[in-house]
């Protein structure tokens, strides 16, 4: 790995932007951000306020952008970013942010912290300072197509299974269609059933779709890792199957970071705009609810809850679809506190939930959402996040909370007209 | 006419006050090209809501604290809003400041009654008071505090108790303190674009930046 130091910092430098300038400039050191941090709610250590996390980051535009820095540092003073500053710093980038976007809401001038964060992660990983968890993760994806290894022989198999159970045809790579669905790794590994109740809900209201054999599956752990190459090419992977299958629009799947990857970041990693449209599952479903094409029959009785998944909801914008759909089949949908755009995260997000040395500190932050589940106390949890869905799963296992998880989407297949 | 203070005060009200008027404002457009030279690139992502809109309206919403919020940071957000309010009240509402702005801008609006400036003052004070506590008292502003944090506070303290004690011709000659008054006054704007307080104007620049990159997406902010 060619990562260094001056690497690093060359790659800080080059994400100081006009509103990086100006997010410092305003800063007070009001300290607010921290009472919107999961982690620093869930351990009370001030090392986890959101704006000191970009310590490094701010020294850099301190002293290189500002004229008093500058000033300064032909003095001799200001204190420089050292390696040893940044080897600290990654606890704080990676494991203790799941980048959820609470703290750039509350933010009295208007900070957009978890902005910054995701421009930080690009100098810790150029550096060298990013968790070998997501190192690996990105080196498998790069190599076998997913961060999970190749997945291929996996979804084949799904696609065949589905197939024979629900007399759907099931298109791969085929030309002209509607749509291209996207899956997370994590879908296609773990959560497959996912896969019969979209088919079942597409074929049912007439949308024709393929998967691409070359590109199926959304997570990028560039983005999780902050490296803009990486996310390039990940991101470039879907959009070059799209291109070649002349689909009018890309499905993103139930997954947070695939999300902003695919819509949000992509066309700016790539440097330009998509000839097709990318919609999030969730939104395309609300969507055909509107227009009578997804019809459902009878209703869930069992009391249950929605997780809101931070880069779907807060940095997404996805609030009222999951809604609109889950009171079409629940009649018992009860909210938690701060439920929508305020949310707290499950506590895994933003690569948080692959870093092994975040383990400890992610179950700790947990017991928020624990409390609120307790409060309550749903039969089920429904979210649209693989993600999330994985790391609920876990640690509600942890708590020895017995509460099923299920993805909203399979949630609405089981209700479809006519099933 | 022989008091000893009265050529401080004179230089003070004449010399010193175009100076530090002369490095505030120049600071301050200094301090803004230096942030909007950088620029930022362009966002190519098809948006789902009008950025620009919801960049402007958050630069005013963003004034208000989220549900729940208040609660989690009490004296931050209550000593907060008092300080600013107080400050506002006793700088733009004072006779003698409508006057001096009046001579500087051409505009004049009503002044309030001694008073209510006295009130604001008092209650700006103490905010700033309180705001201290918490910067020393609460682990999270303690360990963000630097220089900066503790001179902004010293600079936005000054004005407030000396123009009081000038007014009310307390401690001492009421012809130096008003002389120490404007010269408070002076050091706060000389500090301005280099220090924290640029926050004044730079919020709406960041508010609207949050709120255009949250409302692209259709987002709340």
């Amino acid at each position: 790995m060619s990562a260094s130091l001056e690497k690093g910092l060359n790659a800080l430098r080059e994400q100081i932007d006009a509103p990086v300038a100006s997010f410092f400039t305003s800063c007070v050191s009001c300290g607010i951000c921290a009472e919107a941090c999961l982690f620093y709610q869930e351990t009370g250590d001030p090392k986890y306020t959101p704006i000191h996390k970009l310590e490094p980051m701010r020294r850099i535009w301190s002293n290189e952008f500002t004229l008093l820095g500058r000033a300064k540092s032909m003095l001799g003073m200001g204190r420089k970013v050292t390696e040893q500053d940044l080897a600290d710093w990654e606890e704080l980038v990676y494991d203790s942010c799941t980048m959820c976007g609470r703290c750039t809401l509350v933010c009295p001038v208007g900070n957009d912290i978890t902005m910054m964060i995701r421009k930080m992660r690009e100098g810790m990983s150029a550096s060298g300072n990013a968790p070998e968890e997501l190192v690996a993760g990105a080196k498998r994806h790069w190599e076998k197509g997913s961060p999970m290894g190749d997945l291929l022989p996996a979804l084949t198999a799904h696609v065949k299974n589905v197939e024979k159970s629900t007399g759907i045809q099931v298109n791969v790579d085929k030309k002209g269609v509607d749509y291209l669905v996207i899956l997370s790794a994590q879908e296609v590994a773990v959560y497959n059933e996912v896969i019969e109740a979209l088919a079942r809900i597409l074929d049912k209201a007439g949308v024709s779709w393929t998967f691409s054999s070359e590109a199926f599956e959304g997570t990028n752990v560039g983005i999780q890792i902050g490296s803009k190459d990486l996310a390039r090419e990940f991101v470039s992977r879907t959009v070059n199957a799209a291109e070649k299958l002349k689909v009018k629009g890309v499905i993103s799947p139930e997954c947070g970071h695939a999300y902003q990857a695919l819509r949000w970041e992509g066309p700016n990693l790539i440097g330009r705009t998509y000839p097709f449209e990318v919609v999030h599952v969730i939104e395309l479903l609300d969507r055909l609810r509107a227009d009578g094409r997804l019809k459902t029959k009878g209703m869930d009785h069992a009391k249950l809850t929605f997780h809101d998944p931070c880069q779907i909801n807060r940095r997404g914008g996805i609030n009222h679809e999951p809604r609109r759909l889950l009171n079409m089949v629940a009649d018992n949908f009860t909210e938690t506190e701060d439920a929508g755009t305020m949310n707290w995260c499950c506590g895994g997000g933003g690569g948080v939930g692959s870093n092994e040395s975040a383990t400890e500190l992610r179950l700790q932050a947990f017991q928020r959402k624990k409390r609120q589940f307790e409060a309550v106390a749903p039969e089920k949890i429904v979210t649209m996040c693989a993600y999330c869905h994985h790391i609920l799963e876990e640690s509600l296992e942890h708590y020895d909370m017995d509460i099923e998880v299920q993805g909203l989407t399979e949630l609405m297949a089981e209700y479809l007209e006519d099933a | 006419m022989n008091n000893p203070y009265f050529d401080l005060l004179m230089w003070a009200r004449g010399p010193g006050f175009d100076i530090a008027l002369t490095i505030m404002v120049g600071g301050i457009l200094l301090r803004l090209v230096e942030i909007f030279v950088l620029g930022r690139k362009k966002d190519l992502a098809a948006p789902k809501g009008n950025g620009v809109l919801q960049g402007l309206r958050t630069v005013f919403t963003r004034s208000v604290p989220r549900k729940g919020a208040m609660k989690e940071a009490p004296v931050t957000y209550i000593a907060g809003y008092l300080f600013h309010i107080g400050f506002f009240v006793a700088f733009l509402f004072l006779g003698a400041h409508i006057a001096l702005i009046g001579d500087l801008i051409g505009i004049q609006w009503p002044a309030a009654n001694k008073a209510l400036i006295e009130i604001a003052t008092a209650i700006a004070v103490v905010a700033l008071i309180a705001l201290l506590w918490t910067r020393f008292k609460d682990p999270v502003r303690r360990a963000l505090s630097t220089f900066d944090d503790y001179l902004v506070w010293v600079l936005s303290i000054l004005p407030l108790v000396t123009g009081y004690a000038a007014v009310n011709t307390m401690f001492g000659d009421s012809t130096l303190m008003m002389a120490i008054h404007m010269l408070s006054a002076e050091a706060l704007m000389i500090a301005f674009p280099f220090t924290k307080l640029m926050h004044a104007v730079t919020f709406a620049v960041s508010r609207y930046y949050n709120g255009s990159i949250q409302g692209r997406k259709g987002a709340e902010s």
